[in-house]
């Protein structure tokens, strides 16, 4: 059967068959596809990620240790601390954290990412992740990951060396895009991050935030420059506008757009765990998260996200036995 | 969970309720028909916890956790919602 449109006949070819992700010329072919080829697009990207990543979900939940009051100027985000954001500084405490990990656990997700608003850690955030690490692994089965910022050599090292099996460090948009969006820091140093992370043996998650005003040329730019990165997961974000931050006023993605991105991106990565992340409910409601799982995602975040609340566990699990689709089990990679 | 008994301002822009649509009116109170002006406020609170004190407009100190969120104000307590709660 063929879909008609000459891109998705050659992704079909070189993604599905070959293995081979779309080159940026063909990224953004397929986000420029019209209306009527999108359900096309996604039933290849659909057909990519059974053959290459297989039919199983991988399901987490993230939780934030320290809320608000970051130092970086981040455009979109709510908990930077130079924006006049309505989201106050607090930090959770252990046991709390502990209690999330067993509730996160509970649902069947294998990944607890534990996030903090900073820059890069400092000792005394390093220490608590080192206590959190301890507490969770004698108390809960499930793969710690963690999003921290940017990292030194030596703290890359320690949290490698202390069975943190996934760090989370987006590159959030295109590199052409970047400093409209961030001028705190740099692109490169947030490649930086990524490059230590991988070369320290962790699995490196490695996200994008879409529909912040970029051009379609640089969103099919940011996925070639993420499968260049070869991230073993990345998140795909849609901005959800946050009052206060000086992307408020960016109007809510389409969700058609979404739909397209979410087939490029799979197109461009055929192997990687591609997760829903935040904003998909506003973007994409209920039926675009079923759209999605049968449109190259493979991943899901369960429950809330770090400041903003997500579908009610339940409907996206039962969602997953609707559609048969089993949630990965955990291989503890320590 | 504390039970908030006076709903003079929005949990999600902060602002006193009524403001918007009745300028000049009395001073809102429990009695008022529900948050005129602020649809698209209840409609945003389905998806992310209260960030102000309906009752003193405080900014709340909020926890959100995958299973659930706990907002906390530091004169009217704290509201729950789920597994945080
Ligand atoms: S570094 Fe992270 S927490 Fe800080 S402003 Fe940027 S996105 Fe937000
Ligand atoms: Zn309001
Ligand atoms: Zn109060």
């Amino acid at each position: 059967m063929t879909s008609g449109y000459a891109i998705l006949e050659t992704a079909r070819k070189q993604v599905l068959h070959e293995g081979r992700g779309l080159r940026e010329a063909q990224i953004l072919e397929v986000l420029n596809l019209p209306d009527e080829a999108i359900p096309a697009a996604l039933q290849l990207a659909h057909e990519v990620r059974i053959q290459h990543c297989g039919e199983d979900v991988e399901v987490e939940g993230i939780i934030s240790i320290k809320t608000g009051g970051c130092p970086e100027d981040c455009h979109f985000c709510s908990q930077s601390g130079l924006f006049d954001s309505p989201v106050r500084g607090v930090w959770l405490d252990i046991p709390e954290l502990v209690k999330a990990a067993k509730e996160t656990a509970a649902t069947g997700a294998t990944e607890f990412c534990i996030v903090a608003a900073v820059r890069g850690p400092d000792i005394k955030l390093m220490n608590q992740i080192k206590f959190a690490i301890d507490r969770i692994n004698a108390e809960v089965d499930i793969n710690i990951a963690c999003s921290l910022g940017m990292l030194t050599q030596r703290q890359v090292d320690q949290l490698a060396e202390w069975g943190v099996h996934r760090y989370n460090h987006n590159l959030e948009t295109a590199r052409s895009y970047f400093p409209e969006v961030v001028t705190t820091h740099t692109y490169e140093e947030r490649l930086e991050t990524c490059r230590m992370v991988k070369d320290a043996g962790m699995e490196l998650c490695c996200g994008a935030l879409i529909g912040m005003g970029e051009t379609v040329e640089q969103r099919a730019e940011l996925a070639a420059q993420l499968a260049a990165l070869e991230p073993h997961e990345v998140p795909l974000n849609f901005l959800n506008p946050r009052p206060g931050t000086p992307l408020e006023d960016q109007p809510i993605m389409d969700g058609k757009d979404a739909l397209r991105a979410i087939a490029a991106f799979r197109l461009a990565m055929p192997r990687t765990v591609l997760r829903y992340a935040g904003g998909r409910e506003l973007t994409l409601g209920d039926l675009g998260t079923r759209e999605g799982l049968l449109g190259g995602i493979n991943a899901v975040i369960v429950g809330n996200y770090l400041t903003t609340l997500g579908r009610p566990a339940d409907a996206d699990l039962d969602l997953l036995v609707e559609l048969n689709m089993p949630i990965r089990e955990l291989q503890k990679s320590l | 969970m504390q039970e908030v008994s006076t709903q003079l301002y929005c949990g999600h822009c902060g602002e006193r309720l009524g403001e918007r649509t009745t300028p000049g009116a009395h001073p809102p109170s429990s009695a008022d028909p529900p948050s005129p002006g602020h649809e698209r406020c209840e409609q945003r609170l389905a998806m992310e916890p209260p960030r102000y004190c309906a009752s003193c407009r405080r900014r709340m100190k909020v926890q959100v956790t995958p299973m659930g969120w706990a907002a906390e104000c530091s004169r009217h307590g704290t509201l729950a919602a789920g597994a945080a709660s």
